[in-house]
């Protein structure tokens, strides 16, 4: 709550009025019965038809200013929900984009879209709504019963018995109804879980004949999903009808007392009259009440959300000098025996020990610099760390042992875009964007366009962009998948060499390539990136073979580093790959 | 979500849904008639109340002293007994209404699901899985919450609003003249709010579609955006998309918000005419203050339904556009049954046969032309070329995952349309490019091709599958629960898995179709030697990008834009200098 209050607070003008104006619209509904008593009791007497119509015309008025106010009040709040969620999407958004790695992985990206869609979707409703039914009902109620109260306190006394076993009411329910209905998302989403694994895996399925398992399968959590359905509706279907019930039982025993009462001359019969309206704008504000205790608890839980990532630390800070690393050593890249593992529970974790084994490092003891200009070639088998070397390079995550260096500098005291802007970057399973090409290369930097298609044409990518009748103007839909995969990744290569990056880094990018194009690649950035320092993961041997340097890695470690020449003398792996790959 | 409930789509066939609908309902029909005569009886003894609360105070009216206690009791008791009734039947229905709906939901969501296990595998080509899962997650959804609470407000806002009436003209006809102008108020007003809103909330909706898919596709590129800096421009692009969203919030907001009011003032409206009225004729003896107070009564009954109808129409129609989703995947053509003849393939040796298969994915477009191929028990066949070139196709029609266009495909000599579709399909192993694992413990999902595997069997297919360490590592072993999207474990390892999965299965014949395409070489180096005791006395499909790991192939077919361009052994295919030896060549440039 104090979350969503912190971007409300500039409103508050807004909000105190939009509030006032609807207090005043509810009180002057409450006044509708009241004139009511008032024609019978005191008007219809005086036998003037004059009066009678004037009071009527007085209720009329009175009417059409309720109405007014009110919409006046909701518009109001509605400016401040428009107002309010924009500045918190705003909000998320920018933050969710300078999230580090270990704190991507922490969220989820389903999660973090989610948070960007439904939960401020639920926050903005709340706003909302809150700002009309949070001062209506309790209005309604309170007022409904002060007003009685005045009017008779004897019958009075009869709805302040009632109104707490309704708000009593109103609280169990959602307490109890809440926690069931999260049971029943759990079943949606077992429900969805075993459908999407069936139409992905419908191959397999078919192939082992397992329908019928599977139906079996699914039979049961669907079983499972109406049964807790049923059980949390029933919960949620009681408040209504009982509502209803304590209410009419009350306005019975308002009648009884109210005749008594007649009877002794304690009150008008008009006042039961107007007791029995009252009792229904009671009940209203107790119903209101209800709604806004399902919302605030729903908003409450996605404001949370929201907030976790609003206010997740900025880890990706520069470091002041003073507590960087320094380093002897004068090469341009240096990583200085580097450990590190994702994850933080697993870092406290890492004393575990699985099966009499100590816990891997993701990378250990990595050892290495390269000189400017200079090329690398990282080579090895899945997991074993030739990504999380360029993740630590880039400051995606930071070493837990040892420290990185560009350019003699620790890379956690450069300021994070003064960082990034020195790479031109590939990643595995890189995204393109629903843009132009020209936008997707250019990718917001300042690339004219004899840059750009001297990249498209260093990354091979030229030929095919000119095929289009509007060349690289053309449409790349969301993740490029007009594209094919080879086209994709000589886009993104072009992307990673447009601005002539000083660093050039290529994740497993040319996996899609054929052999053909993946040497003429090659031999472009030999000839016109010279001066660039570049870094090549790769699984082909052949993509790296060329390269000045390479590193073999095996479960985060080095274990083997050199030239090709070397390896092929001195690395049993590098060898065995080589056989293999070239079938040699 | 947002478009969920403000995306009206209009169905097509709204009869023939409706019926169809119908049908799922009719399954209860005799609960439902209990249903519509419970309603009766509760909205009746409702209406009830009000005129028996107006008689009580009418004799509780005379003044003090006056007052007709007996009366007062008889009244007030019936007034109780009619409004404890009506509570518990209403809370009957809303149970039996509730149960029923979650009934026919379970109902609907099993009839897709089983519907999702006959279609041929095409339609998944074809479908994107989360257009198929919303269908179950949310459109079922739409259409129980429809039925559980829209149906009975239908039928309790009919009664209501009848019932209201007869009363009204019984008790006063003159004071229920102001039906007049309250109910074509309201009607007329919801309705022209309704074209207003309408349009508002559409683009409000398609302004929050354009969002969620920008933010998705976004956050996806989350760490190329980082890499280049680029956040300031999708930043700047995101306030735009923002600024929308909120504007076209507002503006639906801003004429959506004045239907409640204006509802309300329809209804307060009525209460004052009802009051000017009432006193008037109660000053003139027409009527006692006991007909005011249930006309009172009965007016605000009215407000309720009136609010109401926008809303309904409103979800009955999307109510309707949902199911005729769900009908509509209900309706897809499944695949075919097994001939009658169809006989169960119980010896395989491994023969198969291809001969003059054409093919094509759509009509008209032939991609396999005049296929023919004949490989005996044991061997290894091998599948190259680029991607894209229709290596897969080859794999489909083998399985019968689709039918040949014209040809005949061949296992022990006969057609495998004369083969029951299980006893095929079970004759192959196979491992896919895309691995796929579910959510279970590393053993369920290596058990998976074989009920009641044992655990020792399983450990031998994962040691020989490479895996066996790697599992052992986790933190509960083969116990350890793995999930579709698979964050625990890594895709070399998840395809380590399948291949353990396809040792375990032991059928005549295998297919690999990039099998090992994700452990990269060191990885494969180490299974090659269990790949070879896998492929061992089996009929084998290999597709592989990397020629060097088939070129020990019986037969090789080069394929490429869908045809078979070359085939032959690796040797006779060296010789010729064509598109296998171009392909293999590049390979050491």
């Amino acid at each position: 709550m104090r979350f969503i209050y912190s971007y409300l607070k500039k409103y508050r003008g807004m909000i105190a009025a939009a509030m006032t104006i609807k207090s005043i619209a509810a009180l002057g509904e409450l006044m509708l019965p009241y004139v009511l008593e008032h024609m019978v009791d005191d008007v219809v007497p005086r036998k003037s038809g004059a009066l009678l119509f004037g009071w009527g015309a007085v209720m009329i008025l009175l009417a059409v200013f309720v109405r007014q106010a009110n919409v006046r009040a909701n518009r109001l709040s509605a400016k401040v929900a428009k107002e309010g969620i924009y500045e918190i999407r705003r909000d998320l958004f920018w933050k969710s984009l300078g999230l580090s790695g270990n704190q991507v992985d922490e969220f989820g990206l389903p999660s973090l879209n989610s948070r960007m869609t439904s939960d401020s979707y639920n926050v903005q409703n709340f706003i909302r709504s809150f700002q009309a039914m949070g001062v209506r009902a309790p209005i309604l109620l309170i007022g409904g019963i002060a007003i009685t109260l005045t009017m008779d306190v004897g019958l009075a006394s009869v709805l302040c018995i009632l109104a707490p076993v309704m708000v009593g009411l109103v609280v169990w329910v959602s307490w109890k109804g809440i926690p069931l209905y999260e049971k029943v998302q759990q079943c949606v989403d077992d429900i969805v879980r075993i459908m999407r694994e069936n139409i992905t895996g419908i191959r397999v399925v078919k192939a082992l004949s397992k329908e019928d398992y599977e139906m079996r399968r699914f039979g049961a959590a669907n079983e499972e999903m109406a049964r807790k359905d049923i059980k949390a509706g029933i919960v949620m279907a009681l408040p209504g009808p009982l509502m209803t019930f304590v209410l009419n039982v009350g306005l019975t025993i308002v009648v009884v007392v109210g005749a008594v009462r007649v009877d002794g001359g304690l009150t008008k019969p008009g006042v039961i009259l107007a007791f029995l309206t009252y009792f229904n704008m009671i009940s209203m504000g107790v119903m209101g009440l209800n709604r806004v205790f399902m919302m605030m608890s729903k908003a409450n839980a996605s404001a949370d959300r929201i907030a976790a990532v609003v206010h997740a630390p900025d880890e990706l800070v520069p470091l002041p000098e003073a507590e960087a690393a320094v380093t002897e050593r004068e090469d341009y890249i240096v990583f200085d025996h580097v450990g590190f593992n994702y994850g933080r529970s697993q870092k406290e974790a890492s004393v575990d020990q699985f099966d009499g084994q100590g816990r891997q490092k993701s990378l250990d003891d990595i050892d290495f610099s390269m000189k400017k200009g200079g090329t690398l070639g990282i080579i090895g088998a899945t997991g074993c760390g030739k990504t999380t070397i360029i993740n630590l390079l880039m400051r995606f995550y930071d070493a837990d042992e040892g420290a990185v260096f560009i350019d003699g500098k620790d890379v956690r005291t450069y300021d994070k875009d003064a960082l990034h802007r020195m790479f031109g970057v590939v990643f595995q399973n890189d995204v393109i964007f629903a843009d132009s090409l020209k936008e997707n290369i250019a990718f917001g930097r300042d690339v004219s366009p004899e840059q750009m298609d001297a990249a498209a044409a260093d990354a091979r990518a030229r030929d095919f962009i000119r095929e289009y009748e509007d060349t690289y103007e053309h449409k790349a839909v969301v993740r490029g998948a007009n594209l094919s995969g080879g086209q994709r990744q000589r886009v993104l290569i072009a992307r990673a060499l447009a601005a002539a990056p000083e660093i050039l880094i290529l994740d497993d990018s040319s996996s899609a390539l054929d052999y053909k194009t993946d040497a003429a690649l090659r031999k472009a950035i030999r000839e016109h990136h010279g001066d660039t320092t570049t870094i090549i993961v790769a699984q082909r041997i052949s993509s790296i073979m060329s390269l000045d340097d390479i590193i073999v890695l095996e479960e985060g470690r080095i274990i083997g580093h050199g030239t090709h020449e070397e390896l092929m003398e001195s690395c049993p792996m590098y060898q065995e790959i080589h056989r293999i790959q070239m079938g040699a | 979500m947002a478009s969920r409930e403000t995306v009206r789509k209009k169905p097509k066939d709204t009869r023939g849904t409706l019926l169809r609908l119908l049908r799922y309902v009719g399954e209860y029909k005799w609960l439902l008639v209990l249903i519509i005569a419970l309603c009766f009886v509760s909205n009746f003894l409702a209406l009830l109340g009000p005129s028996m609360a107006g008689s009580a105070i009418n004799a509780a009216s005379a003044g003090p002293g006056k007052v007709n206690f007996d009366q007062v009791y008889y009244y007030a008791k019936r007034m109780l007994f009619c409004y404890v009734c009506a509570s518990v039947v209403t809370i009957c229905i809303n149970m039996m209404m509730m149960c029923i709906s979650k009934w026919i939901a379970r109902k609907m969501r099993g009839d897709v699901f089983r519907k999702l296990m006959r279609l041929p595998v095409g339609y998944f080509d074809r479908n994107q899985a989360g257009d198929i899962i919303s269908r179950v997650s949310y459109d079922v959804d739409v259409v129980s919450t429809c039925i559980a609470t829209d149906v009975v407000q239908i039928l309790t806002s009919i009664v209501t609003v009848t019932g209201s009436l007869a009363m009204m003209i019984y008790i006063a006809p003159t004071m229920s003249l102001m039906v007049l102008v309250t109910i074509p108020a309201a009607v007329i007003y919801t309705a022209r709010m309704r074209g207003i809103t309408q349009p508002r909330y559409s683009k409000r909706s398609k302004n929050y579609g354009i969002m969620n898919g920008f933010v998705e596709e976004m956050f996806s590129g989350q760490k190329t955006i980082m890499a280049y800096a680029y956040e300031d421009r999708v930043s700047e692009r995101f306030d735009t998309i923002n600024q929308n969203a909120a504007e076209a919030y507002y503006d639906a907001e801003y004429y959506g918000v004045t239907m409640g009011p204006s509802v309300n003032f329809i209804s307060n409206l009525g209460l004052c005419l009802i009051a000017m009225f009432g006193s008037f004729l109660y000053m003139l003896g027409n009527i006692t203050l006991g007909q005011i107070s249930s006309f009172v009564l009965y007016s605000r009954k009215f407000s309720g339904p009136i609010n109401e109808i926008a809303n309904i129409t409103n979800e009955l129609y999307s109510a309707l556009a949902a199911a005729e989703r769900v009908f509509g995947l209900l309706d897809e053509e499944e695949e075919l049954a097994d001939r009658e003849t169809a006989e169960e393939l119980a010896h395989v040796e491994g023969n198969v046969g291809l001969e003059h298969v054409y093919f094509g994915y759509d009509k008209g477009h032939t991609i396999i032309h005049d296929l023919n191929l004949e490989t005996k028990a044991g061997k290894m066949v091998a599948i190259v070329g680029p991607t894209g070139a229709g290596k897969t196709t080859i794999i489909n029609l083998l399985m019968r995952f689709y039918d040949v266009d014209s040809g005949r495909v061949l296992v022990e000599g006969r057609e495998i349309r004369d083969y029951t579709r299980g006893s095929l399909r079970g004759a192959y192993a196979m491992v896919l490019q895309d691995t796929w694992v579910f959510k279970g413990t590393i053993f369920e999902n290596i058990a998976y091709g074989r009920e009641g595997a044992t655990m020792e069997e399983v450990v031998a297919a994962a040691k020989a599958a490479y895996i066996h360490p790697f599992i052992m590592r986790l933190p509960q072993g083969y116990d350890t629960v793995i999930s579709e999207d698979g964050g625990n474990i890594s895709k070399g390892q998840k395809q380590l898995l399948t291949i353990a999965r396809a040792m375990l299965y032991d059928a005549k014949m295998l297919i690999l179709d990039e099998a090992t395409s994700n452990v990269d070489t060191s990885t494969e180096r180490k299974i090659q030697k269990a790949m070879r005791e896998l492929m061992k006395d089996k009929t084998c499909f290999v597709i592989a990008h990397r020629l060097s790991t088939i070129r020990h192939a019986d037969h090789i077919l080069v394929v490429d834009r869908g045809d078979i361009v070359e085939q032959g052994n690796h040797e006779s295919l060296m010789e010729r200098k064509g598109f296998y030896y171009k392909l293999y060549a590049a390979q050491f440039e």
